[in-house]
C-alpha cells in the first residue's frame, strides 16, 4: 500500500506564498544564492535520472513533492489523530492496491497527479469535461471513477471536492470499456475544484 | 539467527557416532525426531535409564557414545532452563551432542526473518517448539515503502506446525499477513493453544478473531497490537460474544486497532467472567462512562488502554464515579489508549499516578498545562509516550517529574514535513538534564541543534536506543546552520551502550565515519535522506562489526557502496535500499557472489523491473534461496 502526501498544505503555502527554500536557514545574507553546496537529492521520485554526478544534485526539492513514507509515522497513527480519509485505489487489471488520503490533496487535480505518480504508468489527459489516465504501452484508457457512501459508483469529479472527499469510499480506474455503466454525469457542467 | 550448522568438526567420530547413535539402536532413547515432551529422564544425572534397557547393541559397557548418551539426558535437564535464545545458539554449537540436546529442549522457536529458513527445516530442527515467534515485512513496510502483497504469510508456517506438532501453545507475529483462514486452521489444529500476539500484521479480520475466541478454550491472551484489520463493513462480525459462556482463562485482552464498535454488554459479561484478567486495552469505540464501568468489574487490572476517554452522547458522566473507578484500581501500572482524551476527565487518573510504570498519551491532544498535574504524581513512571502537542514545556514538566525515566517517545501530531513542530532542541536538553537514566528515545521535532544532542550524549550515557526524526528533509543545525554530524557523532562517541540509531537531517558522510568509528555495538541502523557519497555506507558496512539491520532511503549511495558490504552481509539480517543510487548490475553482482542471500529488487509495478536502475532492494541472508511465494513486481536476482 502506498501513500502520497503533499509536502506542503497547498491551500497555506500558495496563500502565504513562502515556500520551503525561502524560509530556510542557510549562512548567506538574505537575498543571496540560493545554491548550498550540501543539498541533496530531495525527492523520491520513482525515476530520477541516474547521473553519476556524486555532487550537489542541482535540483532543490519541489515545494508540491510527495514524498511516500516521510516523516516516518505509520498509518494507524496518522489515521488516528486525523479524520479518517484513507481510501483504496484499485485499478482494473493490476493485481495490488494502494491507499490514499483523501485530505491530503486540495482538490481534484492534486489527486488525479498523485494517481498518475503511483500508477505513474500513466500520463494525464485531460477531455474537457473529465480527465482520464492512459497506460502509454498498451493505450488503454482509465477513467478514474469512485464508490460513495450509498454504494453507487460515480465519475470522479462531478461533485464539489469537500462532497467527494466525505462520500468517497473508495476509488477505482476502470477501463473506459467499462465505464459505460456508470451513471450519467450530472449535465450541470459544473466541476469545481477545492 | 543461529547458524544451522552441523558440528562438523569432530569428523573422525562421526561415523562411530551415528552408529551408535541411530535412534532406531537405542530403546527407549529420546532419539532425534518426533514430538519431544515424551520421554524426559526424569529427574537428575542418574538418569541413564540403562540397567532396564533390553536390546541395545550386545556390546560390552561404555565406550564414549554411552556416555554422551548420559550426558545428553543430563543436558536436556539442564538446558530446558536456559529461556534466552542467543545463549541457547551458543550451547547448540558446542558439539553435536549439545546441538541436538538444545534442538529437542527449546521450547520458543524464534525467527527474525520468517524467509530466512523454511518451515519445515526450522521445525524438523526444533521439534519441541511450543512458541512460534516471527517476523516478516523489515520495519520500512510501516510507510508504505512495500507494495500490498509482497509477502510474508503466515500459512505456510502454521500447515507446516500443524503436521510437526500438536503442542503450539504460542503465536508472536510481527509484519506479518494472516488470514482469517489461518487464525480459523490455528484454533482448530492445537488444543493446547493459548497465547496470540499480532503486531503490525494484516490480513485478517474480525471473522478470524470470532473463530480464535470460539474455540480456542484455553486463551490466556490475545493482543492485537497496531494491526490493520480489514473489515468490509457488511462484514463486521461480532467477536466479542463468541467467547465461551463460562469463566474464561483470559488474562489479557488488547484489541485498540480494532476500528469497528464492540458490542459492549458482551464486552462487559466477559470481563466479568475473567477472573485472571490482568491486562484489558480496549478500542475507541467504548466511551469513559462504559470503561468506568469495566474498571469497577475489573478492579486487579495492572494494565489499562482506555479506549476513547470521552464519554459517549447521552452519557452523563460524572467525574468522581470516574474518579472513584481509579481508586480502585490499585493494581496498574501500566495506562494508554486516551484516544480521544477529553482533558477535563483527565485528572481523574491521579490516584495511579504514583504506580505508574508505563503511561501512553501519545495520541492525546492536551497541552503541557493540561499534562502538568498529572505529569507532577508520575514519579516511577518509566516508559512515557506523548504527542508534541505538549511542546518543550511539557517536556520541562517530565524532566521534572520523572527522574527514572528509561523510555521517551514523542510523537507529532502533525506529521508533514513543514508543520509547526511544538518541540525543539529546548525540550532535549530538558529531557536530558532531568532523565538521566533515559535508555531509550524516539523524538519527532522540526528544529534541532548539534549543542542539544551533545548535551543529552553526555547527560545519558546510558544510551541504548537513539532516534531522532528532524521531520523537515536536509534539515540542518537551526541556529549555526551546520548539518547535524556532530551531534550525532556525540551520541556514538558517548553513549558506548548504544546499539540502534535512526538519523535525520543535514548529514554529510561524515556522520557515517564517526558512526562506523564509535558504534561499535549498533545493530540496527535507519537513514534517510542523508550523505555525500558511497564512502557513507563504505564506512558504516566496514566499520559497524554488530551491524545486523540496515535500512536506507533516499541517499545518494550506489553500486560501490553496495559492493562494500560484500563480507558482511551474511552476518546481517537485512539490507534495505529505497531511492538511492543503485543499479541492476551492482545488484546482481552482489547476488552472484553471495549465494546465500536473497536480492529482491521490488518495483512498484511490474515494468519497474526491467529498468536498470533499482528503485527498491531488499536483501536478506537465507537458507532456502529465492522464495517461491514471490509476486510479480518483485524480481529476486
Amino acid at each position: 500500500m502506498s501513500t502520497t502526501e503533499t509536502a506542503h498544505s497547498s491551500t497555506e503555502s500558495d496563500a502565504s506564498g513562502l515556500d520551503y527554500e525561502e524560509t530556510q536557514l542557510t549562512l548567506a545574507p538574505p537575498g543571496a544564492s540560493r545554491s548550498d553546496p550540501e543539498r541533496k537529492r530531495g525527492l523520491s521520485d520513482d525515476h530520477l535520472p541516474s547521473d553519476s554526478s556524486q555532487g550537489p544534485s542541482g535540483k532543490p526539492p519541489q515545494s508540491k513533492a510527495q514524498v511516500v513514507g516521510w516523516p516516518p509515522v505509520r498509518s494507524s497513527r496518522r489515521n488516528a489523530l486525523k479524520s479518517c480519509t484513507y481510501v483504496k485505489v484499485a485499478v482494473d487489471g493490476a493485481p495490488y492496491l494502494r491507499k490514499v488520503d483523501l485530505e491530503a490533496y486540495a482538490g481534484y487535480q492534486q489527486l488525479l497527479t498523485a494517481l498518475e505518480e503511483m500508477f505513474s504508468c500513466f500520463t494525464a489527459r485531460n477531455y474537457p469535461n473529465e480527465r482520464r489516465l492512459v497506460d502509454p504501452v498498451s493505450g488503454a484508457e482509465y477513467v478514474p471513477t469512485y464508490e460513495d457512501k450509498d454504494g453507487d459508483w460515480m465519475l470522479v469529479g462531478d461533485v464539489p471536492w469537500k462532497m467527494f472527499v466525505a462520500s468517497c469510499k473508495r476509488l477505482r480506474l476502470m477501463k473506459i470499456s467499462e465505464a459505460a455503466n456508470l451513471a450519467p454525469r450530472a449535465p450541470q457542467g459544473c466541476t469545481k475544484e477545492q | 539467527m543461529a547458524r544451522v550448522e552441523e558440528a562438523g568438526d569432530r569428523d573422525e567420530n562421526k561415523e562411530e557416532e551415528t552408529s551408535w547413535w541411530s535412534p532406531e539402536a537405542v530403546e527407549g532413547g529420546r532419539g532425534g525426531e518426533g514430538p519431544s515432551g515424551g520421554s524426559r529422564g526424569g529427574g537428575g544425572g542418574g538418569g541413564d535409564g540403562d540397567g532396564g534397557r533390553p536390546d541395545t547393541q550386545p556390546q560390552p559397557p561404555p565406550p564414549p557414545p554411552y556416555s554422551d548418551q548420559v550426558l545428553e539426558n543430563v543436558l536436556e535437564n539442564v538446558l530446558q532452563f536456559l529461556v534466552c535464545r542467543r545463549d541457547r545458539n551458543a550451547a547448540s554449537l558446542v558439539c553435536r551432542s549439545w546441538y541436538r540436546s538444545e534442538a529437542q529442549t527449546r521450547r520458543e522457536l524464534f525467527v527474525g526473518n520468517c524467509y530466512a529458513v523454511s518451515p519445515a527445516r526450522a521445525l524438523r530442527r526444533f521439534c519441541g517448539a511450543r512458541a512460534l515467534v516471527l517476523k516478516g515485512r523489515p520495519r520500512f513496510a510501516d510507510f508504505n515503502l512495500f507494495p500490498l502483497g509482497w509477502g510474508a504469510r503466515f500459512s505456510p508456517w502454521i500447515s507446516a506446525m500443524a503436521s510437526a506438532s500438536p503442542w503450539l501453545e504460542r503465536v508472536c507475529l510481527k509484519r506479518m499477513t494472516v488470514s482469517d483462514a489461518d487464525l480459523a486452521f490455528l484454533a482448530r489444529s492445537f488444543p493446547s493453544f493459548c497465547d496470540l500476539t499480532l503486531i503490525c500484521c494484516d490480513g485478517f479480520g474480525t471473522p478470524g478473531l470470532a473463530v480464535i475466541a470460539e474455540l480456542c478454550r484455553n486463551l490466556r491472551v490475545l493482543d492485537l497490537i497496531e494491526n490493520d484489520v480489514e473489515d468490509e463493513d457488511e462484514e463486521v462480525v461480532d467477536w466479542i460474544s463468541r467467547f465461551p459462556e463460562t469463566t474464561t482463562s483470559l488474562e489479557s485482552l488488547s484489541f485498540e486497532c480494532v476500528n469497528c464498535p464492540v458490542n459492549f454488554s458482551a464486552l462487559e459479561a466477559l470481563v466479568a467472567r475473567s477472573p485472571s484478567l490482568r491486562r484489558l486495552r480496549v478500542n475507541q469505540n467504548v466511551s469513559l462512562g462504559q470503561l468506568r464501568r469495566l474498571m469497577v468489574r475489573a478492579p486487579h487490572l495492572t494494565h489499562l488502554g482506555t479506549g476513547s476517554f470521552r464519554s459517549g452522547i447521552d452519557e452523563d458522566l460524572n467525574a468522581t464515579d470516574l474518579e472513584q473507578a481509579f481508586l480502585a484500581s490499585k493494581s496498574l501500572i501500566c495506562l494508554s489508549g486516551f484516544r480521544e482524551v477529553a482533558p477535563e476527565y483527565l485528572l481523574a487518573v491521579l490516584p495511579v499516578c504514583a504506580n505508574l510504570v508505563s503511561l501512553n498519551l501519545s495520541y492525546a491532544v492536551i497541552t503541557a498545562e493540561q499534562l502538568k498535574p498529572v505529569m507532577l504524581e508520575c514519579h516511577n513512571l518509566r516508559t512515557f509516550w506523548v504527542l508534541d502537542t505538549v511542546g518543550d514545556e511539557g517536556l520541562r514538566t517530565v524532566a521534572k517529574a520523572c527522574k527514572n525515566l528509561h523510555e521517551l517517545r514523542v510523537f507529532p501530531f502533525e506529521a508533514t514535513e513543514d508543520s509547526e513542530g511544538s518541540v525543539s532542541d529546548a525540550g532535549l536538553v530538558a529531557i536530558s538534564n532531568g532523565c538521566r537514566k533515559l535508555r531509550s528515545i524516539l523524538f519527532f521535532c522540526q528544529r534541532m541543534t548539534n549543542a542539544a544532542v551533545v548535551t543529552m550524549s553526555k547527560n545519558c550515557p546510558d544510551l541504548v536506543v537513539f532516534r531522532l526524526c528532524i521531520m523537515g528533509r536536509h534539515r540542518p543545525d537551526h541556529v549555526t546552520g551546520e548539518s547535524m554530524d556532530e551531534g550525532f557523532g556525540a551520541i556514538v562517541m558517548n553513549c558506548k551502550k548504544l546499539t540502534r540509531l535512526a538519523v535525520s537531517g543535514l548529514l554529510t558522510d561524515k556522520v557515517f565515519e564517526y558512526i562506523a568509528t564509535y558504534g561499535k555495538l549498533v545493530r540496527t541502523l535507519s537513514v534517510a535522506f542523508a550523505g555525500n557519497t558511497d564512502l557513507s555506507l563504505k564506512y558504516v558496512l566496514e566499520g559497524c562489526h554488530r551491524l545486523q539491520k540496515l535500512e536506507i532511503r533516499d541517499s545518494p549511495f550506489g553500486d560501490a557502496g553496495l559492493l562494500s558490504g560484500i563480507h558482511h552481509y551474511y552476518n546481517m539480517r537485512f539490507l534495505w535500499m529505497s531511492s538511492c543510487k543503485l543499479s541492476l548490475n551492482g545488484c546482481k553482482e552482489v547476488a552472484q557472489r553471495m549465494p546465500n542471500l536473497v536480492v529482491e529488487v521490488i518495483g512498484d509495478r511490474p515494468k519497474d523491473l526491467d529498468s536498470d536502475t533499482v528503485e527498491k532492494l531488499y536483501l536478506y541472508r537465507s537458507l532456502e534461496g529465492p522464495r517461491d511465494d514471490a509476486p510479480p513486481f518483485v524480481s529476486i536476482l
